[in-house]
């Protein structure tokens, strides 16, 4: 039993060895140890998260000694994390407005990254082809008013589908989202009830429905739960092969969203976004735009002590804002409109 | 209970002629070093318990000035408002906890008996082992199971057939989702019956032979001298390991997270969506929206502490009193 | 009477065959879910899951190396804090306190023992993450580590108690001053037994989820240091089954497997290194 108790101490030991290997080779890979890599830490938004991944992804094989760590944990969580200091920089589909700046002790300078569409997803079993919402059958499902697939305010806009009494499943975002408050803010502006009795916000009093932690988890419940129905952005549908549906845009057109009826959206408003880029740009005037576009925000604090940190964030964002939006393409995101990328790289002169 | 004799050489240094000479001072003074170094670590974990105590006291300060005690029972929870109310949270919690107890305990007593009564001892101590892996599973493992098998299980077999059973009862009616209250107590029910079989295991073990035997005696069935006299008999040990139970299913987070659907409402239907304290917390934690918001998670966060102490003492009590042993049991 | 008599047989019968229908329902779903898991990770195994960084979200392949050096990490950390504490305060327990205060100090603990997880998460965050204005591995470590302490105290303080009182005596006998009796004696002869509840004990931890979520946070790179977040399994399981994507789910699967196996060896494998109960007079 001697033998024994040496035993035990022998694989504690060899645990221990073997942690303090790993720990030791993880230095190793990342090229020379804490001293060699600059860490930023990000968190924010889940409706970028996609194109983020992908840009950190690449900025970090262009400059192998930077590692952008983004957490996707919504737009509401990256405003905090930033308010707390727990981030070097925040990520928030929202724009935050004069209201939510003075919350912070520090001022902040909002970028746009590119435009996002939020799409209705359904998982409707046997119906195939692409389905129509007017705002009202939007607006009604997530009221509660609407509970049947075969309701009237969705048979209406889809003849010649056949849809079965099945209840719908609403599913909505359980955590402070900016993708809530463009859907919220696209449903107060073509329906007086939703308004009233819930508003906009990143976070608001759901009358019904199931929730999803993140885009992901909005995704990932609809893809489970047959006659479910939820909004994320584009890309969550694509990649997953979800099903997405028409929206009918103020001049009373279906549009599917797309590159080119998102860059639609923005461009009508043109005149708004010169004054200020955090105009909202959902229920868009355009004939062809699509009514639930969107920008997205990297949220960077204007001061930023560390010279390296500093300095990096700055390159990020000039490599975003010129070489960076090619990649936008390729995700269904839509890249910026020149007119906001110029405003933009000199904004990046107030950095300091 | 060992006590440990103080036996030192010749006694305390005092009677042991007078003098503390130098080879015994240097024995006391070594004795001395270790008493207080070991002092030191054990106040450790005293402070540790109490800095965690007061660090849920003051970090929810401003929450419980603003709410005091109507966050109880109030059942807003806006973070825009700056509205918090504990209420759907803790219905959740108690509508959770209390279907993992209706499934676990017939469950695990069930099995306790069996192994305690009726298996051969060496069988007994191999499922008593099996049992006490189970418990080992950590629980985003279960959660894991429990999103891709049971909830699918759930919304396509068994949900609508207890609807089609029992749909005129509140809590079997209204729609079904297969993620839901129902979903997250059955995954409850899964990490729970192992402490009950493991606890109740040993409890009935430990009644005395003649109990059993007086009961056989008299002609009683083995199911009879179990039922009747057995079990009665470890009656507040059992009712400590359901007690146990419920602590540590009030505490669960992330199997329950990842099942409950995750909305902050009251519904009667247990196929409806809810949220528990851990799971709301688990969600909201890391974006939480301002300091209020941030507060009335932490004040959840002692509400669920406070709750949970209260009950693992209640079922140390009951278990000690069964086993009339000094130590209680892991 | 004589059917009273079948009746009772009968339900005799019945109830002690649903006892054991019960024990076997129990028991099956251990093995279910080890099943489940290998079934379905097995496939998404690969020396890429080991070694690799996870994808651009969206892309397949990519691995869970960050996550499983994270874990390890954490686990080191944890170890190195919370491990001592619990020892030697069981040690004093165990060997030095007078009533009042070992009443305290195990009342502590028991409150400690009772805390759950998410809000040993809460408190780690307050005090570690806020001051230091960021997530790091230090943080998720430490909140391991106080969830070590009451367990690894409990179990040595059991371990030192199940000495018996005259191998102690013997050693006081032949003239040792009480520490040396403890440190070469006595901690030697329990020396197995709190080994094993060590390492049950990290089993336990390594498992832990929720008090990594707001402390180590996440991470898609290397962990760097002990100052930044960092990935690790439990989290990366929970983040990865609640998403939409196949791949990472079958990676989910494959990390769960890992994770469940490293603790049932560990579980295993203390109970076997306790299995043969050493007879009382040893030496």
């Amino acid at each position: 039993m001697k033998i024994r108790t040496r035993g035990a101490i022998a694989v504690l030991a060899v645990t221990l060895a073997f942690m303090g290997l790993l720990t030791g080779c993880s230095q190793q890979e990342s090229g020379g140890g804490p001293s060699g890599v600059l860490t930023l830490n990000s968190a924010g938004s889940t409706l970028a998260y996609p194109i983020y991944s992908k840009w950190f992804s690449e900025y970090h094989n262009l400059h192998p000694n930077v590692q952008i760590n983004y957490a996707s944990i919504g737009s509401g969580g990256g405003i905090q994390q930033l308010r707390s200091g727990t981030v070097d920089f925040g990520a928030s589909d929202m724009p935050l407005n004069d209201k939510l700046l003075g919350t912070f002790n520090f001022k902040i300078v909002q970028f746009a990254t590119v435009l996002g569409a939020v799409v209705p997803i359904y998982n409707l079993p046997g119906v195939n082809t692409d389905l129509r919402f007017t705002p009202q059958a939007l607006a009604g499902i997530y009221l509660g008013r609407i509970k049947k697939w075969n309701d009237p305010a969705i048979t209406r806009a889809n003849p010649g589908i056949s849809f079965p009494d099945k209840d719908i499943v609403p599913v909505h975002r359980s955590d402070g989202s900016g993708t809530t408050f463009v859907w919220t803010d696209f449903l107060s502006k073509v329906s007086p009830e939703w308004k009233s009795k819930v508003g906009s916000d990143t976070s608001v009093s759901w009358p019904v429905g199931l929730g999803g932690k993140g885009s992901e988890g909005v995704t990932g419940v609809v893809e489970q739960t047959p006659y479910a129905f939820g909004y994320v952005e584009l890309i969550y549908a694509i990649q997953n092969h979800l099903a997405y549906g028409l929206v009918q845009n103020p001049t009373g057109k279906f549009i599917k969203a797309s590159l080119d009826n998102v860059t639609l959206a923005a461009q009508s408003v043109a005149e708004d976004l010169a004054k200020d880029i955090r105009v909202s740009i959902t229920n868009a005037p355009g004939p062809d735009a699509y009514p639930i576009s969107t920008f997205t925000y990297l949220l960077i604090p204007v001061q930023i002590n560390n010279p390296a940190k500093r300095d990096t964030i700055k390159d990020f964002l000039h490599w975003m804002l010129t070489d960076g939006q090619k990649d936008a393409e390729q995700l269904s995101y839509s890249p910026l409109p020149q007119q906001v990328v110029d405003i933009e790289l000199k904004q990046i002169q107030e950095i300091h | 209970m060992t006590t440990t004799t103080n036996i030192l050489p010749g006694g305390s240094g005092k009677r042991a002629g007078g003098r503390i000479g130098s080879w015994r001072g240097r024995l006391l003074t070594g004795d001395k070093i270790a008493h207080s170094i070991t002092l030191v670590f054990a106040a450790c974990v005293v402070l540790l318990g109490v800095l965690l105590v007061l660090q849920l006291w003051w970090q929810s300060s401003l929450a419980r000035e603003k709410f005091g005690w109507q966050f109880l029972i109030s059942s807003a929870w806006n973070p825009v408002t700056e509205q918090f109310g504990a209420l759907p949270f803790i219905y959740g919690t108690l509508v959770t906890s209390g279907v993992a107890l209706v499934i676990a305990v017939p469950l695990g007593l069930g099995a306790a008996i069996f192994l305690a009564e009726l298996a051969p001892r060496t069988l007994s101590d191999i499922m008593a082992f099996v049992t006490e892996l189970l418990a080992a599973i950590p629980s985003v493992i279960i959660g894991l199971i429990g999103i891709f098998v049971l909830v699918p299980v759930l919304r396509v077999y068994i949900d609508p057939a207890l609807q089609s059973a029992f749909g005129f009862l509140p809590i079997f009616a209204g729609p079904i989702y297969g993620v839901g209250l129902m979903a997250a107590g059955l995954v409850l029910a899964i990490m729970i019956v192992p402490f009950i079989i493991t606890v109740s295991r040993e409890i009935l073990l430990a009644v005395p032979a003649d109990q059993r035997e007086a009961a056989l005696a008299l002609g009683a069935t083995k199911w009879e001298s179990t039922w009747k006299v057995v079990v009665p008999y470890a009656r507040s040990g059992i009712i400590g390991s359901v007690f146990l139970a419920l602590a540590r299913a009030l505490g669960e987070t992330m199997a329950v997270t990842m099942v409950i659907g995750n909305a902050p409402v009251i519904s009667t239907s247990l196929f409806a969506p809810g949220n528990t304290i851990a799971s709301v917390i688990a969600n909201e934690f890391a974006e939480a929206m301002g300091t209020m918001n941030l507060q009335a998670l932490i004040e959840l966060g002692l509400v669920l502490f406070a709750v949970t102490i209260a009950i693992n003492a209640l079922a140390r009590l009951l278990v000690l009193a069964t086993t009339r042993k000094g130590s209680s049991h892991p | 009477m004589r059917f009273r008599d079948y009746r009772r047989k009968f339900v005799n019968i019945v109830m002690l065959s649903l006892t054991g229908v019960c024990a076997l329902v129990s028991v099956s779903i251990l093995f279910f879910v080890l099943g489940y898991l290998l079934v379905h990770g097995w496939k998404a195994l690969s020396w890429d899951f080991f070694i690799k960084l996870p994808a651009p979200v969206g892309e397949s392949g990519g691995g869970m190396g960050n996550a499983i050096i994270g874990s390890a990490k954490l686990l080191l950390i944890a170890l190195l804090s919370g491990v001592p504490v619990g020892l030697i305060a069981g040690v004093y327990l165990a060997e030095f306190s007078g009533k009042a205060v070992g009443f305290t100090v195990r009342y502590v603990a028991d409150l400690l023992n009772g805390v759950p997880s998410i809000v040993m998460g809460i408190f780690i965050y307050t005090v570690v993450v806020l001051p230091m204005h960021h997530f790091s591995a230090l943080a998720g470590g430490l909140a391991l580590g106080a969830m070590l302490v009451p367990i690894v105290l409990r179990s040595t303080e059991d371990f030192l108690r199940g000495v018996p009182s005259s191998l102690r005596e013997a050693a006081l006998a032949l003239g040792a001053s009480r520490w040396r009796a403890i440190a070469t004696v006595v901690i030697p002869a329990a020396g197995r037994g709190i080994t094993t509840g060590i390492l049950l004990a990290l089993a336990r931890v390594a498992g832990e989820t929720a008090p990594l979520l707001f402390t180590s946070f996440q991470s898609q790179y290397w962990s760097q240091g002990f100052n930044q977040p960092t990935a690790s399994l439990p989290v990366m399981i929970y983040t990865y089954a609640i998403s939409p994507y196949e791949n990472w789910h079958r990676q989910a699967w494959a990390a769960g497997f890992i994770l469940l196996m490293l603790v049932l060896i560990a579980n295993i494998g203390a109970r076997l290194l306790l299995s043969r109960r050493a007879s009382p007079a040893r030496g």
